[in-house]
Protein backbone atom coordinates (compact mmCIF):
# COMPACT_ATOMS: atom_id res chain seq x y z
CA UNK A 1 0.00 0.00 0.00
CA UNK A 2 1.55 3.21 -0.66
CA UNK A 3 1.40 6.61 0.99
CA UNK A 4 -1.19 9.00 0.28
CA UNK A 5 -0.53 11.89 -1.82
CA UNK A 6 -2.65 14.01 0.03
CA UNK A 7 -0.05 13.96 2.87
CA UNK A 8 2.86 14.44 0.64
CA UNK A 9 6.29 12.45 0.86
CA UNK A 10 7.61 11.88 4.13
CA UNK A 11 10.88 13.78 4.86
CA UNK A 12 12.56 14.10 8.21
CA UNK A 13 12.27 17.81 9.11
CA UNK A 14 15.68 17.85 10.85
CA UNK A 15 17.47 16.24 8.14
CA UNK A 16 15.88 18.43 5.89
CA UNK A 17 17.26 21.47 7.51
CA UNK A 18 20.83 19.79 7.70
CA UNK A 19 21.13 19.39 3.67
CA UNK A 20 19.46 22.72 3.50
CA UNK A 21 22.09 23.95 5.92
CA UNK A 22 24.91 22.02 3.81
CA UNK A 23 24.01 22.81 0.77
CA UNK A 24 23.98 26.79 1.46
CA UNK A 25 27.54 26.42 3.74
CA UNK A 26 28.88 24.10 0.11
CA UNK A 27 30.38 21.56 2.85
CA UNK A 28 30.64 18.20 2.02
CA UNK A 29 30.57 16.43 4.55
CA UNK A 30 28.61 13.14 4.56
CA UNK A 31 25.91 13.57 6.87
CA UNK A 32 24.66 11.06 9.55
CA UNK A 33 21.52 10.18 10.25
CA UNK A 34 18.84 7.92 11.62
CA UNK A 35 16.12 8.47 9.82
CA UNK A 36 15.73 5.75 7.84
CA UNK A 37 12.20 5.83 7.22
CA UNK A 38 13.18 9.17 5.26
CA UNK A 39 12.12 10.14 1.75
CA UNK A 40 14.75 10.90 -0.79
CA UNK A 41 13.56 14.47 -2.25
CA UNK A 42 15.89 15.93 -5.29
CA UNK A 43 17.09 18.43 -2.63
CA UNK A 44 19.32 15.62 -1.44
CA UNK A 45 20.84 14.49 -4.83
CA UNK A 46 24.77 14.78 -4.78
CA UNK A 47 25.15 14.41 -1.03
CA UNK A 48 26.73 12.00 1.28
CA UNK A 49 24.71 10.28 3.56
CA UNK A 50 25.95 8.06 6.42
CA UNK A 51 22.68 5.87 7.15
CA UNK A 52 22.34 4.04 10.47
CA UNK A 53 21.38 0.37 9.76
CA UNK A 54 21.30 -0.41 13.75
CA UNK A 55 24.70 -1.26 13.66
CA UNK A 56 27.02 0.70 11.71
CA UNK A 57 27.03 3.76 9.62
CA UNK A 58 26.29 2.98 5.33
CA UNK A 59 28.11 5.94 3.08
CA UNK A 60 25.10 6.51 0.54
CA UNK A 61 25.80 8.86 -2.51
CA UNK A 62 22.49 10.36 -3.05
CA UNK A 63 21.98 10.44 -7.23
CA UNK A 64 19.25 11.77 -9.19
CA UNK A 65 17.76 7.93 -9.94
CA UNK A 66 17.35 7.51 -5.81
CA UNK A 67 14.71 10.14 -5.90
CA UNK A 68 11.15 8.75 -4.52
CA UNK A 69 13.37 5.74 -2.42
CA UNK A 70 13.93 5.73 1.21
CA UNK A 71 17.13 6.56 2.67
CA UNK A 72 16.78 3.36 4.94
CA UNK A 73 16.82 1.00 1.10
CA UNK A 74 20.06 1.87 0.78
CA UNK A 75 21.75 0.62 4.05
CA UNK A 76 21.75 -3.33 4.72
CA UNK A 77 20.21 -4.41 7.79
CA UNK A 78 20.92 -8.13 7.67
CA UNK A 79 24.10 -10.22 6.62
CA UNK A 80 23.83 -13.44 4.85
CA UNK A 81 26.80 -15.12 4.93
CA UNK A 82 25.10 -18.42 3.06
CA UNK A 83 24.18 -22.02 4.09
CA UNK A 84 25.81 -24.72 5.42
CA UNK A 85 29.08 -25.36 7.76
CA UNK A 86 32.71 -25.36 6.43
CA UNK A 87 33.74 -26.12 2.34
CA UNK A 88 34.60 -22.37 2.31
CA UNK A 89 37.67 -20.79 1.68
CA UNK B 1 -4.12 -13.92 -41.54
CA UNK B 2 -4.77 -11.29 -38.58
CA UNK B 3 -1.22 -10.13 -37.27
CA UNK B 4 -0.62 -7.56 -34.75
CA UNK B 5 1.87 -5.83 -32.92
CA UNK B 6 4.14 -8.94 -34.49
CA UNK B 7 1.58 -11.91 -33.09
CA UNK B 8 -0.78 -14.30 -34.73
CA UNK B 9 -3.63 -13.96 -33.17
CA UNK B 10 -5.57 -17.13 -32.59
CA UNK B 11 -7.99 -17.23 -35.55
CA UNK B 12 -10.93 -19.08 -33.82
CA UNK B 13 -11.37 -17.21 -30.72
CA UNK B 14 -13.29 -13.95 -30.00
CA UNK B 15 -11.25 -10.95 -30.86
CA UNK B 16 -11.80 -9.41 -27.28
CA UNK B 17 -9.59 -12.85 -25.74
CA UNK B 18 -7.47 -13.08 -28.52
CA UNK B 19 -6.06 -9.82 -28.14
CA UNK B 20 -4.56 -10.75 -24.69
CA UNK B 21 -2.06 -13.14 -26.66
CA UNK B 22 -0.06 -9.95 -26.82
CA UNK B 23 2.17 -9.19 -24.30
CA UNK B 24 0.85 -6.05 -22.70
CA UNK B 25 -2.60 -6.35 -23.50
CA UNK B 26 -5.12 -7.83 -20.85
CA UNK B 27 -8.94 -8.47 -21.05
CA UNK B 28 -9.38 -4.41 -19.63
CA UNK B 29 -7.01 -3.05 -22.41
CA UNK B 30 -8.67 -5.49 -24.96
CA UNK B 31 -12.30 -3.95 -24.50
CA UNK B 32 -10.99 -0.46 -24.11
CA UNK B 33 -9.76 -0.90 -27.61
CA UNK B 34 -12.56 -2.38 -28.82
CA UNK B 35 -14.85 -0.25 -28.10
CA UNK B 36 -12.57 2.56 -29.42
CA UNK B 37 -12.38 1.59 -32.76
CA UNK B 38 -16.29 0.15 -32.61
CA UNK B 39 -15.55 -3.31 -33.07
CA UNK B 40 -18.06 -5.81 -31.42
CA UNK B 41 -15.93 -8.08 -28.99
CA UNK B 42 -17.81 -11.51 -29.91
CA UNK B 43 -16.69 -11.73 -33.50
CA UNK B 44 -13.94 -14.19 -34.16
CA UNK B 45 -10.79 -13.62 -35.15
CA UNK B 46 -11.18 -15.05 -38.53
CA UNK B 47 -14.66 -13.24 -39.28
CA UNK B 48 -12.76 -9.83 -38.71
CA UNK B 49 -12.62 -7.77 -42.19
CA UNK B 50 -9.14 -6.37 -43.44
CA UNK B 51 -10.33 -2.82 -42.60
CA UNK B 52 -11.08 -3.80 -39.20
CA UNK B 53 -7.72 -5.45 -38.21
CA UNK B 54 -6.29 -1.83 -39.88
CA UNK B 55 -8.36 -0.33 -37.27
CA UNK B 56 -7.45 -2.28 -34.53
CA UNK B 57 -3.76 -2.00 -35.65
CA UNK B 58 -3.54 1.39 -35.28
CA UNK B 59 -5.43 1.72 -32.14
CA UNK B 60 -2.86 -0.58 -30.26
CA UNK B 61 0.16 1.03 -32.23
CA UNK B 62 -1.06 4.76 -30.69
CA UNK B 63 -2.27 3.64 -27.29
CA UNK B 64 -0.84 0.86 -25.48
CA UNK B 65 3.18 0.27 -24.98
CA UNK B 66 3.32 -3.77 -25.97
CA UNK B 67 5.97 -6.46 -26.87
CA UNK B 68 9.23 -5.75 -26.94
CA UNK B 69 8.72 -1.82 -26.31
CA UNK B 70 6.96 -2.63 -22.93
CA UNK B 71 9.71 -6.02 -22.24
CA UNK B 72 12.57 -3.38 -22.34
CA UNK B 73 10.86 -0.66 -20.34
CA UNK B 74 10.40 -3.51 -17.37
CA UNK B 75 13.70 -4.72 -17.67
CA UNK B 76 15.06 -0.95 -17.14
CA UNK B 77 13.34 -0.42 -14.25
CA UNK B 78 14.46 -3.37 -12.60
CA UNK B 79 18.18 -2.83 -13.86
CA UNK B 80 17.96 0.62 -12.62
CA UNK B 81 16.95 -0.31 -8.96
CA UNK B 82 20.05 -2.87 -9.01
CA UNK B 83 22.29 -0.39 -10.63
CA UNK B 84 21.54 2.47 -7.25
CA UNK B 85 21.82 -0.13 -5.46
CA UNK B 86 18.38 -0.16 -3.42
CA UNK B 87 17.48 -3.28 -1.34
CA UNK B 88 15.06 -3.67 -4.45
CA UNK B 89 17.26 -4.16 -6.53
CA UNK B 90 19.73 -6.68 -4.49
CA UNK B 91 16.58 -8.94 -4.02
CA UNK B 92 16.13 -9.48 -8.02
CA UNK B 93 20.05 -9.80 -8.27
CA UNK B 94 19.70 -12.84 -5.86
CA UNK B 95 16.95 -13.73 -7.15
CA UNK B 96 14.73 -13.95 -3.99
CA UNK B 97 11.01 -12.39 -3.20
CA UNK B 98 11.82 -8.19 -3.19
CA UNK B 99 7.93 -7.12 -1.50
CA UNK B 100 9.25 -8.69 1.85
CA UNK B 101 7.59 -12.11 1.18
CA UNK B 102 8.84 -15.19 3.48
CA UNK B 103 11.64 -17.04 2.45
CA UNK B 104 11.74 -19.53 4.86
CA UNK B 105 8.78 -21.76 3.11
CA UNK B 106 7.37 -21.69 0.10
CA UNK B 107 8.85 -18.22 -2.36
CA UNK B 108 9.13 -20.91 -5.04
CA UNK B 109 7.95 -18.98 -8.28
CA UNK B 110 11.08 -16.56 -7.92
CA UNK B 111 13.24 -19.47 -6.45
CA UNK B 112 12.49 -22.29 -8.82
CA UNK B 113 12.73 -26.03 -7.89
CA UNK B 114 14.27 -27.13 -4.70
CA UNK B 115 17.62 -28.02 -4.20
CA UNK B 116 18.57 -30.25 -2.01
CA UNK B 117 20.89 -29.70 0.75
CA UNK B 118 23.87 -32.22 1.03
CA UNK B 119 23.60 -34.11 4.64
CA UNK B 120 20.15 -33.44 5.41
CA UNK B 121 17.99 -36.13 6.18
CA UNK B 122 14.93 -37.02 4.77
CA UNK B 123 11.96 -37.44 6.82
CA UNK B 124 10.63 -41.50 7.20
CA UNK B 125 7.20 -41.96 6.15
CA UNK B 126 5.19 -43.73 8.50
Amino acid sequence: MSRSLKKGPYVDEKLFRKVSRAKESGSRTPIRTWARRCTIVPEFVGHTFEVHNGKVFHKVFVTEDMVGHKLGEFSPTRTFRGHGSGRRE
Amino acid sequence: MARIAGVDLPREKRVEVALTYIYGVGRPTAQQVLDDTAINPDTRVRDLTDPEVARLRQAIERQVKVEGALRTEVAMNIKRLMDIGSYRGARHRRGLPVRGQRTHTNARTKKGPRRPIAGKKKAVKK
